[in-house]
């Protein structure tokens, strides 16, 4: 089976500030792989260029074999630092809207699906300005599934969420993985996503200095101390 | 830095033609209407011609950087837009000096200034966009570049539209065959002039380059190690 | 989904977003009457003002409030980093384009109408009547100066610096459209050549097509990539 996304000697630099340098990577459907790194590591640049938003200067990346086409944006989900909502429409019409535009079969009835899954359907007509940060984090994971990608691209994906959120989002991604999907998560919060993740990768100055497959739990910790250090 | 043949023979035919214009400037007849202001028309025409033809060139380099992704492109297309400006200096500064002797004013809004004008609004513009525009800022002033170029006709067309309606002031005199040598040395000097100094300003910019990737590399081989940048 | 539903979908969405906060029409339209009491202040005292001068207050004012309407309009779409969820969706890059230029002309629309309204009031304009050429000329005027400000609002991306770009980018190359549209309006207020509105509508109709074309042609390596 073809990797959801392989990324062969990716370089980028903005100027002369090297952001990353020669990063090669292959995530297999099904898998979650943790993506750990200390600040200005790479993390976020390597996302953005997963995502397709931005090209790499040197190196490829194909998705399922695909260049960044089209077909290829609509098989990628991304969660961000922003919600990537408008923040006047409420949930409903967010996850409609973006249901439309992927082309979704019947859009609102995805919405009413995932709402309820992230624990949303309460509040889901309610304008997203009014959400604290834990509901924004929620829905925008919604916005991500709304189209059942088969890469789903997480930064900080457990910002602002409470111990209830945070194992619900967990839940979540266990079961998008169980489905198929390909994961890479960008976190902090180590305890929280190791129960998640089959891989370890940890980026700094823009290389991958660790790769390795995460058998225990409490192991994440100490990889990610070893590769830093 | 070593030059090339060719633009030392252009150099040198540069300099040849700035010494020799002078004498074949002063050697004209007088024309009898505006007497030695008239000898401005020698500088300030190859000068406008210069402007022009570099704001396309400007503009095809943006063309080969923005669909080909060539970087010598972006080079070429930013050199010559200051060039653009440069010369269009000139040509805003000597016009309005002609102008107060032929129709007594320092300003008229006639065809030909208004453009001129506006191209080297629309050149400084690109500057800027390509100084401060932020990560995408090469391509937004590529874009300026092309758009730029692309409104010239209709400027023009506006313009000339929009003072018909007033008194006609004639600009060009025919001109008499006793100026001919000395007008043609002057436009081929000044065409010339710019293509040395256009190629210099890309070969800076081409230094510039792989300086940049040179201390990218340097960078990555761990050269500045222990001494942050 | 077909190109033109697409299309339609995101300028749905504009209207509704914009229905809920009336921030973009509310203020566009308060500083359209601003400006144009500025303008009666400084000519106040004098003769009236000539038909040549109302018209030309009525396009100044339509560039002023376009490039305030559109840089806001753009900075919405960077509050939750929309753009950016927009740019990763699977439609053609162009309908981005097309959606937002079709959004905008519709809001400067109401803009513009109203400030066609204020230059009647104050500068005593006989616009009424004249009323179908004045809005031909207008609504061309308003497409070409959307198509060129809503490109390059999308391509300033995150420049910090994108309020001063904008207009120092956009008013240099709409120049067209300003000499266009106020000699257009002057010519029908003042009825002196007949022939000359119409010739102005189709210069502003030929300046449509090729910026509209070249907008589309652009757009994607301008603003469709960060970077």
């Amino acid at each position: 089976m073809t990797p959801a996304v392989v990324a062969d000697g990716v370089y980028q630099a903005y100027g002369r500030q090297p952001a990353l340098r020669g990063v090669s990577l292959s995530l297999a459907a099904g898998q979650a792989t943790a993506l750990l790194g200390p600040n200005g590591a790479g993390k976020s640049t390597l996302l953005r260029i997963l995502s397709t938003l931005e090209r790499a200067s040197r190196g490829t990346v194909q998705w399922s074999g695909r260049e960044a086409d089209a077909e290829t944006r609509a098989s990628i989900g991304l969660v961000a630092h922003e919600s990537l909502c408008y923040a006047d429409l409420s949930a409903r019409e967010n996850l409609t809207f973006f249901g439309t535009l992927y082309g979704v079969a019947d859009p609102a009835a995805r919405a009413t699906q995932l709402l309820a899954r992230v624990a949303l359907d309460a509040a889901a007509d309610r304008a997203a300005r009014t959400y604290s940060r834990g509901m924004l984090q929620r829905l925008a994971l919604a916005r991500a599934l709304v189209h059942s990608p088969r890469l789903l691209l997480l930064d900080e994906p457990l910002t602002g969420l409470d111990r209830q959120g945070t194992q619900l989002v967990i839940d979540l991604l266990v079961e998008e993985k169980a489905r198929g999907t390909s994961l890479l998560v960008v976190s902090h919060e180590l305890l929280a996503i190791a129960p998640l993740c089959d891989r370890v990768l940890v980026l700094a100055r823009g290389r991958i200095v660790k790769d390795e497959p995460l058998t225990a739990t409490s192991d994440l910790a100490r990889i990610y101390d070893e590769a830093v250090a | 830095m070593k030059l090339k043949p060719l633009s030392l023979v252009l150099a040198t035919l540069a300099v040849l033609g700035l010494l020799w214009a002078p004498f074949l400037i002063v050697g004209a007849p007088r024309e009898p209407t505006m007497g030695f202001v008239q000898k401005i028309f020698y500088f300030h025409v190859p000068c406008a011609w210069v402007c022009f033809l570099s704001a396309f060139v400007c503009a095809f380099g943006a063309i080969a950087y923005l669909f080909r992704d060539a970087e010598w492109g972006e080079r070429l297309a930013a050199s010559s837009a200051e060039l653009t400006v440069v010369f269009g200096l000139c040509t805003l500064v000597t016009g309005p000096l002609w102008a107060r002797k032929a129709w007594g004013h320092w300003w008229e809004w006639d065809v030909r200034l208004t453009l001129t004008l506006l191209l080297w609004m629309i050149f400084i513009a690109y500057l800027f966009a390509r100084r401060y525009g932020g990560p995408g800022g090469k391509k937004l002033a590529a874009g300026l570049a092309i758009f730029g170029a692309a409104n010239v006709p209709l400027i023009y067309l506006s313009v000339s539209i929009w003072r018909s309606i007033h008194p006609k002031t004639s600009v060009v005199p025919t001109l008499d065959p006793g100026m001919r040598p000395a007008f043609w040395v002057s436009f081929l000097t000044f065409t010339i002039l710019y293509f040395v100094l256009l190629e210099a300003r890309v070969a800076l910019e081409r230094a510039r380059a792989s300086l940049d990737a040179l201390y990218l590399e340097a960078e990555d081989r761990g050269l500045f190690d222990g001494d942050p940048v | 989904m077909s190109y033109a539903s697409w299309v339609m979908r995101l300028v749905w969405k504009d209207i509704v977003v914009e229905l809920r906060r009336k921030e973009l029409v509310y203020a566009s339209i308060f500083f359209a009457g601003v400006v144009l009491l500025v303008f009666a202040f400084s000519f106040l005292g004098g003769e009236r003002p000539t038909l040549d001068v109302a018209a030309g207050v009525l396009w100044v004012t339509v560039a002023l409030t376009g490039t305030l309407g559109i840089g806001r309009a753009f900075e919405r779409e960077r509050e939750g980093d929309t753009w950016r969820a927009l740019l990763l969706s699977p439609l053609p890059r162009t309908a981005l384009y097309v959606g937002k230029l079709v959004s905008l002309c519709l809001l400067m629309s109401l803009v513009v109408a109203t400030a066609a309204f204020g230059v009647g009031l104050l500068f005593g304009a006989p616009l009424a009547d004249h009323l179908g050429g004045i809005a031909l000329l207008l609504v061309l005027g308003v497409v070409g100066f959307s198509a060129i400000a809503s490109l390059f609002a999308a391509s300033l991306g995150r420049s910090r610096s994108r309020d001063l770009l904008l207009p120092l980018i956009v008013y240099p190359l709409v120049v067209p459209v300003l000499i266009a549209g106020a000699r257009g309006t002057a010519g029908l207020l003042t009825g002196e050549d007949p022939a000359l509105p119409a010739f102005w509508m189709r210069f502003l109709f030929v300046f449509d097509l090729i910026f509209v074309t070249l907008g589309l042609w652009t757009f994607e390596p301008l603003a469709a990539s960060e970077g």
